[in-house]
């Protein structure tokens, strides 16, 4: 059996080809967007990457600096603001995209960013979630999954594994966790998207793509917690067992990892991982990613619960549909345009009125 | 049409005037006697009458016919003279079957008359209305107190409809239409409101225009031709302020004010809100008027409601969001923020029976409580209250001018009863409107080590509000959040003092409202036996007693406040000029608790708490007593 080219590394932003200069360089860089906030995460806590990734990538994105606005809610990830020498408002737990709807609503012209956790989106803030990935509201919704609760100090929470014990799970957590790619898409997300703290590289380029997504982005990023949940994504992120555990989606492409030696094929609806050197299956076996297909990217979400399939990272779901700022304005200049504007003397004379002299 | 068979007086029969009359429309809730009762009231408004409405309906949209639980009622009081309350008592009563009549015959005067529906008098409705075997009809009991008067308003229904090629049931909903036109024959009000009001409604069904058309003056001309009805009464347009008058509901009067407050400051409205009664009617209203620019949101929940207006506030806008009592409750948190955050927006809780899911569509002022001290922490803001259908505007208009002049959230107080009553509104001018002025910060506001900076909590000094800066503004790049802010600068600070400074600063901020509010305007006598302390609401019912204490000989004012925290500084003055002071609210002692907090006097409290808005009769009755009992 021939041997395969190897592995294509993950897609480059749009825009960058291997071996070609890259977009010219920004004038305003990383340090424009740090504040002068000393940073209080834990040493060693995934966090600082993500942060650092962002500072990176904003100079990059071509807005001003004026126009960017940061809303969390409560937990570790949600001080993100404070680090942030954009607009940024610190707001209350799980209610972040509820701010963040009725600023970007409000103010289409406005960059909008989410920061968020597990407990804060997923638990506290479920509702809203869903609320705001439905409507397609223009904005990046960053999840920093952690799979804990750590400003609490180290209780379960709802992307915690069955049977993990925590100081509230002294005997294991006997509640399934959410997956929260599988949540965003059933909440008709028109963006949805994975990467990991340790994988800057990715995480940027995910970021990015996201930006230029005209609609909710919903990104999770899996990030480690070393002082509550040290190393629960490690054989995703760790050389020793990376590539066998993890496979990068890309559009168009067939899905294979470990290097290019194993593939996915689809059994029926059953994803099943396949050996390019046993012999039965071939590269033409493996499915070939479709980031539009709202079916596929269902069955792939569903493989992180699976022990045996590599977990899935990169650009699972992506599709155009109208935004809910732009349907409201367009709404709004209906009207207007049919009724002319609003004249106050004329609408409080709008119902059957009499003169008294 | 017809129009010459509709004149309003009828030559043959006698015509007695009157200064004033109270109907109520009863029947279930099916029966359509919202309708009848705001058509009843626009004809009202039209021959230029005072008038005071209540809506008095079930929380279940359609409960079990025949029920007395399921029995919907429309009240209005009008008249020639000064009209503030819907009527202590009921002048004439519109039964549409024996449940109406169970529940509503205790608030008809003795003397009265009653309208009967008779064919909806049979064994079934008799017995669901809790009758048994006995039949009213038969009762001459009922026939020796009041004027019953036995109309068979079903079956002359369906025969002015025989023909038609209507179904039963569509039919039997036009009865309403009769009783209609039976009354406003009988008040001798005018038809056309009514009908140009049909006309607009079934303008694409012309079956069902006709028919209602054809029931409403069947109805007029049933009054007109029986020798039942001996008497038709007139009542006199009202001596009202010169000006351009509409009928108004509280609801539209508070998005008016709304409207008003975005236009004038050139503030761009956001309004979120999350369906609740009796709320939800405001987000009818407000989503209508897109053509203002206003944006509407329907949240997912109470608290995305609350949210969703933060965000837009934090972007610039006049962000108001409106819910009750439970509604209220949920918002806790994020008014919380706001209030950390000092944002400017406006919180209308109309308020409603509680606890809990309490009494849905009855009225109650039982929030006040909430509003002031509902929060964690210390959290103050501006409290401010409506008191009748017309002030909901003026109450909106001047609770967004308190929001944005010292940048906090301000919850307005309305209720049931005025947000769904109705009553003649001048209309004002745009340009009599008090002025609106926004300032956003454009620039940096200080020097730090000789660099430019912006200190997003930075006080002005008459009103120690801190700047406005709007996302989009270059150099004033900030972050907000609940945690506690460091004085000037905004950052996260856990500092002891500082947050004691803090904490007096946001209460001394709020207390500064008071250097804006007008002094207090004092209804009656100025000084004397009894002043009397409301707010909201139950202006009209306490004017009304005013008048009557007064023409008892007694010495009485009555101050209604419309700012409730803080609360008017010069109104521990007023309160001296009198001996006795009652509180009457619907509520077991809220406002009386601030009061006793305040000024340590002997208030005497009046409180009801039956879903109902206070009758003047029962102010009258205790404010005498209070002042027999000394003297």
């Amino acid at each position: 059996m021939p041997k395969l080219p190897p592995v294509k590394k993950p897609a480059l932003p749009p825009g960058r080809r291997p071996g070609k200069p890259g977009p010219p360089k920004a004038r305003i860089d990383r340090k424009a967007f740090a504040s002068d906030q000393d940073v209080r995460w834990c040493p060693g806590c995934g966090d600082y990457a993500i942060l650092a990734s962002v500072q990176r990538l904003m100079p990059q994105l071509e807005v001003k600096r004026e126009n960017v606005v940061f809303i969390s809610g409560i937990g570790c990830s949600s001080r993100f603001p404070y680090y942030m020498n954009t607009y940024g408002m610190h707001s209350i737990h799980g209610r972040a995209p509820t701010m963040a709807t009725g600023l970007k609503a409000s103010r289409p012209d406005l960059d909008v960013w989410v920061v968020t956790g597990d407990g804060d989106a997923l638990s506290i803030g479920g509702n809203h979630l869903i609320h705001v990935l439905r409507r397609n509201v223009n904005l990046q919704i960053l999840l920093f999954n952690n799979q804990i609760y750590g400003l609490t100090k180290g209780q379960y929470s709802p992307t915690s594994e069955i049977g993990k014990v925590t100081k509230s799970s002294p005997f294991g957590s006997i509640a399934p966790p959410f997956n929260p790619l599988s949540l965003a898409l059933g909440a008709s997300a028109s963006f949805v998207a994975r990467t990991a703290d340790r994988d800057t590289k990715h995480l940027i380029q995910i970021l990015r793509r996201a930006h230029t997504h005209r609609g909710s982005a919903f990104i999770e990023i899996y990030q480690n917690c070393n002082i509550y949940n040290d190393g629960a994504f490690f054989e995703f992120t760790e050389k020793a067992t990376k590539a066998d555990r993890t496979i990068y989606l890309e559009h168009g492409k067939p899905m294979l990892f470990a290097k290019g030696t194993k593939g996915v094929r689809l059994d029926g609806f059953k994803p099943i991982v396949f050996d390019l050197d046993a012999g039965h299956f071939s590269v033409e076996d493996a499915i070939v990613y479709d980031e539009n297909s709202l079916e596929l990217s269902g069955i792939v979400s569903r493989m992180s619960q699976r022990p045996d399939m590599p977990c899935p990272f990169g650009v699972l779901f992506s599709e155009e549909r109208p935004t809910y700022e732009q349907l409201l304005q367009e709404q709004i200049a209906t009207v207007t345009a049919k009724r002319g504007p609003g004249d106050l003397d004329t609408l409080l004379h709008a119902a059957d009125t009499w003169t008294i002299s | 049409m017809e129009d010459d068979s509709l004149n309003i007086v009828t030559e043959t029969k006698s015509v007695k005037s009157l200064s004033e009359a109270t109907v109520l429309f009863a029947g279930d809730s099916g029966d359509g006697m919202q309708l009848t009762g705001s058509q009843f009231t626009l004809a009202t408004a039209f021959a230029q009458n005072d008038l005071a409405t209540l809506p008095d309906f079930p929380a279940e949209i359609r409960a079990p016919a025949g029920t007395t639980y399921g029995v919907s009622g429309y009240q209005l009081h009008f008249g020639s003279i000064n009209v503030r309350t819907p009527g202590d008592e009921v002048d004439l009563l519109v039964a549409m079957n024996p449940a109406a009549l169970k529940v509503n015959l205790s608030r008809v005067r003795l003397g009265g008359a009653i309208i009967l529906n008779v064919n909806a008098f049979k064994s079934h409705n008799l017995k669901l209305a809790g009758y048994g075997e006995t039949n009213p009809l038969e009762d001459e009991e009922l026939r020796k107190n009041y004027r019953v008067f036995d109309v068979e308003l079903s079956r002359m229904t369906e025969e002015a409809l025989k023909g038609f090629g209507l179904d039963k049931k569509v039919v039997d909903r036009s009865k309403n239409m009769f009783a209609l036109g039976l009354t406003l024959w009988l008040y001798s009000r005018p038809l056309k409101p009514a009908l140009d009001w049909l006309s607009h409604k079934f303008a694409s069904r012309p079956e069902l225009l006709n028919a209602n058309l054809h029931v409403l003056k069947k109805g007029f001309h049933y009054g007109e031709t029986t020798e039942d009805f001996i008497v038709q009464y007139r009542v006199s347009p009202a001596q009202l302020e010169p000006g351009i008058y509409r009928a108004i509901r509280g609801v539209e009067s508070l998005a008016l004010g709304l409207v008003a407050a975005s236009h004038q400051s050139s503030l761009d409205l956001f309004y979120s809100s999350y369906p609740i009664t009796p709320a939800s009617e405001l987000l009818h209203q407000l989503s209508r008027h897109k053509n203002f620019g206003i944006k509407t949101f329907q949240a997912e929940d109470e608290i995305a409601a609350i949210g969703a207006t933060i965000g837009a506030s934090f972007g610039g806008n006049l962000g108001v969001c409106a819910t009750s009592g439970p509604g209220l409750t949920l918002k806790t948190e994020g008014i919380g923020l706001a209030v950390m955050m000092e944002l400017p927006m406006v919180i209308i809780n109309v308020q409603r029976g509680g606890p809990s899911t309490g009494l849905p569509t009855k009225t109650e002022q039982s929030d006040l409580l909430q509003a002031m001290y509902g929060r964690n922490g210390e959290a103050p803001l501006p409290i401010l209250a409506a008191s009748t259908p017309g002030d909901c505007f003026h109450a909106a208009y001047e609770a967004c001018r308190v929001a944005v002049r010292h940048m906090t959230p301000v919850i307005l107080l309305a209720d049931g009863y005025v947000a769904n009553g109705s009553e003649p509104w001048r209309i004002p001018s745009a340009k009599d409107l008090d002025d609106f002025p926004i300032s956003f910060a454009r620039k940096p506001n200080q020097a730090v080590d000789g660099k430019k900076t912006f200190l997003p909590y930075l006080r002005d000094e008459a009103t120690l509000a801190r700047p406005w800066a709007k996302p989009g503004t270059p150099e004033l790049e900030h972050r907000l959040g609940g945690l506690e802010k460091q004085h000037e600068t905004g950052e996260v600070s856990y500092d002891p003092e500082n947050h004691e400074f803090m904490t007096d600063l946001r209460a001394d901020k709020v207390m500064r409202v008071t250097r804006f509010v007008p002094p207090v305007e004092i209804y009656g006598d100025s000084e004397g036996d009894i002043l009397i302390i409301g707010w909201g609401s139950t202006e009209g019912a306490i004017r009304t007693a005013i008048d009557r204490l007064r023409d008892l000989g007694l010495k009485a004012g009555a101050v209604q406040l419309r700012y409730i925290h803080p609360l008017p500084s010069d109104l521990g003055g007023v309160l001296g000029y009198f001996e006795h002071h009652l509180v009457p609210e619907l509520n077991k002692g809220q406002m009386i608790r601030i009061l006793r907090d305040r000024f340590l006097l002997p208030f005497v409290a009046l409180n009801k708490m039956q879903g109902q808005p206070f009758k003047a009769s029962e102010i009258v009755d205790a404010a005498a007593y209070q002042c027999k009992k000394h003297h």
